[in-house]
């Protein structure tokens, strides 16, 4: 467990470093002039032209070159310094602390939920077999081919228009969390049932599951005391997996809810070239990554101590 | 006992915390104390010189001036104004009794504070021919120029321009809190997204009825019909114009239709050398079926022009141009066959070996400019031009300008941004071959003296004259061609009264709307 522990926290260093000298390349190699960029979102479209461009230019001292650009960042970073928002001017912590908070929220909410639908489903599924298995394959192969967004819009049509329970976008209040993180479940739920059932279905078949129910265990003993670690493993792994991907990549039902999260903010300060904010979550998701993964594997490790000699 | 005690602290805190939460909900803002608006465009920053629009609307923010329905100046913190006979002297009286949101009294050092640091910043004050900004005794402001310049009052008038406590900015002249002078203050500040106000209890004008506003950046079209329908939402600006029959259809929405100083216009690069003559030019107005765009794309029939400026500016409009005007001067198979262009055997545009191919750039931060984009491109091609459209970043359009690298730019301009169009018409036409949004590599002199001429205008039978020749000889040249104008639709739920629509998008008139009581 130590080793593990020493092996992450050098892996976060790497990451922390790795990430955003990537973010810095990657920025600086896109195509366009950044001080054009940065007036844009700053002023906005009606506002910005060369004037600004060229006064953006000055007080960020963009002219200055790549190599004493990224001195600047990385002697920061070691200060644990993010920088202030090339757009707003705003400290990035604020920004990432807005942004991240609530999309920590939606990914948490909606996991669980996702958890609480897929679990009992992909068990069920594994347990009964047919037909249900065919209804449940086909329901969530419809879900997941469906784009996250026309869920989300089908959801706001019946809960928030038709039975006006919940609001249609916004934040701030409970309320508001319900309809994304609804939708976001759902579709994840899509998913992670068919991992739940596959994991179970393999665990029911093997040949230890069929002796204890052999040797005289209740269906129900059985499945407590050798299903559930063995079913569990791979399913732990999948829905950590599923949380990273998700604090990163849910900016459809960001925008379609008016959320504020990262993914749609990082996206925004992608188009306005605002590197310390881009490099600032890049960094902040890298950390997480890595967390979470620990996370993972302390979790795994636990459901089945075998591992640790391979961690 | 033990047990009375116990029951009595529990009932006891539970009186205490059911207390708080009465006070809670009694003092923040809910939906039966708040109006909600929901609009496209997100918000970054506290500083009026970026996000100023937004504060400007929510009537956080005041400017010296301020401006009607019709774009004509009308005292705010100023409660007078008066120019001197040479025309460079403004002096401003400023109201009395004004209170910033941080309870401090307005006086003339801090507008001149103010109005200073805007100047510093990016915005139409920088560009001003500005000598000083001074005040002169306790109640005026007075601007020297060192030329006439008849734009000042729409310039002081713009949301850059707004009037802060001194105790708003820091030492680098960044805005720490928006002390401004409006009916309401900031009561919550959460950006990109959110923005809540609460009605400030000393403003010198008319008080608002309603506590609280909060604006919402809605991104997508279709959740702010939804905000509508749902009445989750009392006014939603920038609907679909799509979505407006089923909207007709709720009871509790009322529906309105403002034109906007807004005009969908394709910027040309007249230098490029298949654009360099005017005819050229006049052969891609004319491939243009604008009613089709005005009525298939943009589904708002009637919004097709053929001029820059709406009809409600009436000095740049021009009564004599309809849409035959411009088929008198030919169709535009005669006008590219006049200038040597001829269909090669795949029917496309060819002189001297050479094929008639344009870029059309636009940008993504309007949706409709896209399938404008490519509804031009479909219509250009049948003429036998080839169009690549790009779809960008806004900041292209005037780094292609500066850099020459434009052939074409679809763009939407806001010529009500400076409330007098002289502003905009002159950064776009003023000098050096155009502007970053304008005219790009053409020049005409006389046009550019016009232009001149009417910043040191203010007769207005003279600026009528002027400005009505200026607007002829744009459309006569066709350095820009104007395609659709805008129309703002908006939904007002019924149990707002008192809204009323600002073409100039200063103000959302916060403080005259009251709720409609059951």
């Amino acid at each position: 467990m130590k080793a593990m522990l020493l092996k992450r926290a050098f892996q976060l260093i790497t990451v922390v470093w790795g990430v955003g000298t990537l973010t810095f390349i990657l920025m600086r190699s896109l195509p366009g002039d950044m001080a054009y960029r940065i007036a844009a979102s700053r002023y906005g479209q009606d506002n910005v032209d060369s004037h600004a461009a060229a006064l953006v230019r000055e007080e960020l001292k963009l002219d200055q070159g790549a190599l004493t650009a990224y001195w600047h960042w990385l002697t920061d970073l070691l200060q644990f310094k993010l920088g202030d928002s090339l757009v707003s001017g705003l400290p990035v912590t604020d920004a990432l602390e807005h942004m991240l908070g609530h999309s920590l929220l939606l990914a948490v909410a909606g996991l669980m939920l996702s958890v609480l639908i897929a679990v009992p489903l992909g068990l069920l599924s594994a347990w009964r077999g047919n037909p249900l298995d065919s209804v449940l394959m086909g329901l969530s192969s419809v879900i997941r081919a469906m784009p996250v967004f026309v869920l989300g819009v089908l959801f706001i049509l019946l809960f928030a228009l038709h039975w006006n329970w919940f609001p249609v976008a916004g934040f701030g209040t409970s309320a508001h969390l319900v309809l994304p993180a609804i939708t976001l479940a759902l579709s994840l739920a899509a998913v992670s049932n068919r991992v739940v059932r596959d994991s179970a279905k393999r665990t029911f078949q093997a040949a230890f599951y069929q002796f204890s129910r052999v040797k005289g265990l209740s269906a129900w003993q059985t499945f407590r005391q050798h299903g559930m670690r063995n079913i569990a493993v791979p399913v732990v792994a999948f829905f950590g997996i599923q949380l990273v991907s998700m604090i990163e990549g849910i900016v459809m039902i960001e925008s379609l809810f008016s959320w504020p999260g990262i993914g749609h903010g990082l996206a925004h300060a992608i188009f306005a070239r605002d590197i310390p904010v881009i490099q600032g979550a890049a960094l902040v998701m890298g950390v997480l990554f890595v967390l979470l993964n620990t996370l993972v594997d302390i979790i795994c490790l636990w459901i089945d101590p075998r591992g640790a000699k391979t961690l | 006992m033990r047990v009375m005690p116990f029951f009595k602290r529990i009932f006891f805190c539970v009186s205490i915390l059911s207390g708080l939460l009465v006070i809670t909900a009694c003092s923040g803002p809910t939906s039966s104390n708040t109006v909600s608006i929901s609009a496209a465009f997100e918000f970054t920053s506290l500083d009026p010189a970026k996000n100023g629009f937004v504060f400007s609307r929510m009537q956080v923010l005041e400017t010296l001036l301020d401006v009607d329905e019709k774009g004509l100046l009308i005292p705010a913190l100023a409660k007078d104004w008066h120019i001197s006979e040479d025309a460079k002297t403004w002096t401003f009286d400023l109201r009395d009794g004004v209170y910033f949101h941080d309870g401090v009294l307005m006086n003339t050092d801090a507008v001149v504070n103010s109005l200073l640091i805007a100047q510093s910043k990016h915005g139409a004050l920088r560009n001003a021919p500005i000598e000083s900004i001074q005040a002169a005794g306790d109640h005026s402001v007075v601007i020297s120029l060192s030329r006439p310049y008849t734009l000042l009052g729409a310039v002081l008038a713009n949301y850059a321009n707004g009037i802060l406590s001194p105790a708003a900015y820091d030492k680098d002249k960044e805005v720490l809190a928006l002390s401004g002078t409006g009916p309401y203050k900031v009561f919550q500040f959460a950006p990109p997204h959110k923005l809540v106000v609460e009605k400030f209890d000393e403003y010198w004008g008319k008080k608002a009825s309603i506590p609280y506003a909060s604006y919402l950046t809605g991104h997508r079209a279709e959740s702010r019909v939804l905000q509508a329908r749902s009445g989750q939402v009392d006014i939603v600006f920038g609907l679909d114009p799509a979505s407006l029959p089923s909207l007709q259809r709720v009871d509790a929405l009322n529906l309105y239709s403002n034109p906007i100083p807004r005009t969908i216009v394709l910027k040309l690069n007249s230098g490029h050398r298949f654009l360099d003559d005017v005819r050229a030019r006049k052969a891609l107005s004319l491939a243009i079926d604008r009613q089709g765009i005005a009525k298939g794309v943009l589904r708002i029939p009637g919004s097709q022009t053929e001029q820059l400026l709406p009809a409600s500016m009436s000095n740049w409009y021009l009564d004599n141009v309809t849409s035959e005007t411009e088929v008198e001067a030919g169709t535009p198979e005669s006008l590219l066959a006049s200038l040597g262009w001829k269909k090669n055997s795949q029917g496309m545009l060819e002189r001297n070996g050479e094929l008639f191919e344009l870029t059309l750039i636009t940008y993504a931060d309007r949706p409709e400019l896209t399938t404008v984009a490519t509804a031009i491109q479909a219509q250009w091609e049948a003429i036998g031009i080839t169009t690549k459209v790009e779809v960008t970043n806004s900041s292209a359009i005037p780094m292609g300008h500066q850099d020459g690298s434009l052939d074409v730019a679809l763009i939407a301009r806001n010529y009500g941004f400076i409330a007098d169009p002289l502003g905009v018409m002159l950064s776009d036409f003023g000098s050096n071959g155009g502007g970053d949004w304008g005219a790009m590599n053409w020049n005409n002199s006389a046009l550019s003296a016009d232009l001149l001429a009417l910043e040191q205008t203010s007769d207005p039978v003279k600026y009528k004259e002027i400005s009505q020749r200026s607007a002829q000889i744009i459309y006569d040249e066709r350095p820009m061609i104007p395609v659709s104008s805008y129309i703002q639709q908006t939904s007002v739920n019924t149990r707002i009264k008192g809204f009323r629509f600002d073409p100039f998008e200063r103000s959302f008139y916060l403080n005259e709307m009251e709720f409609v009581k059951p």
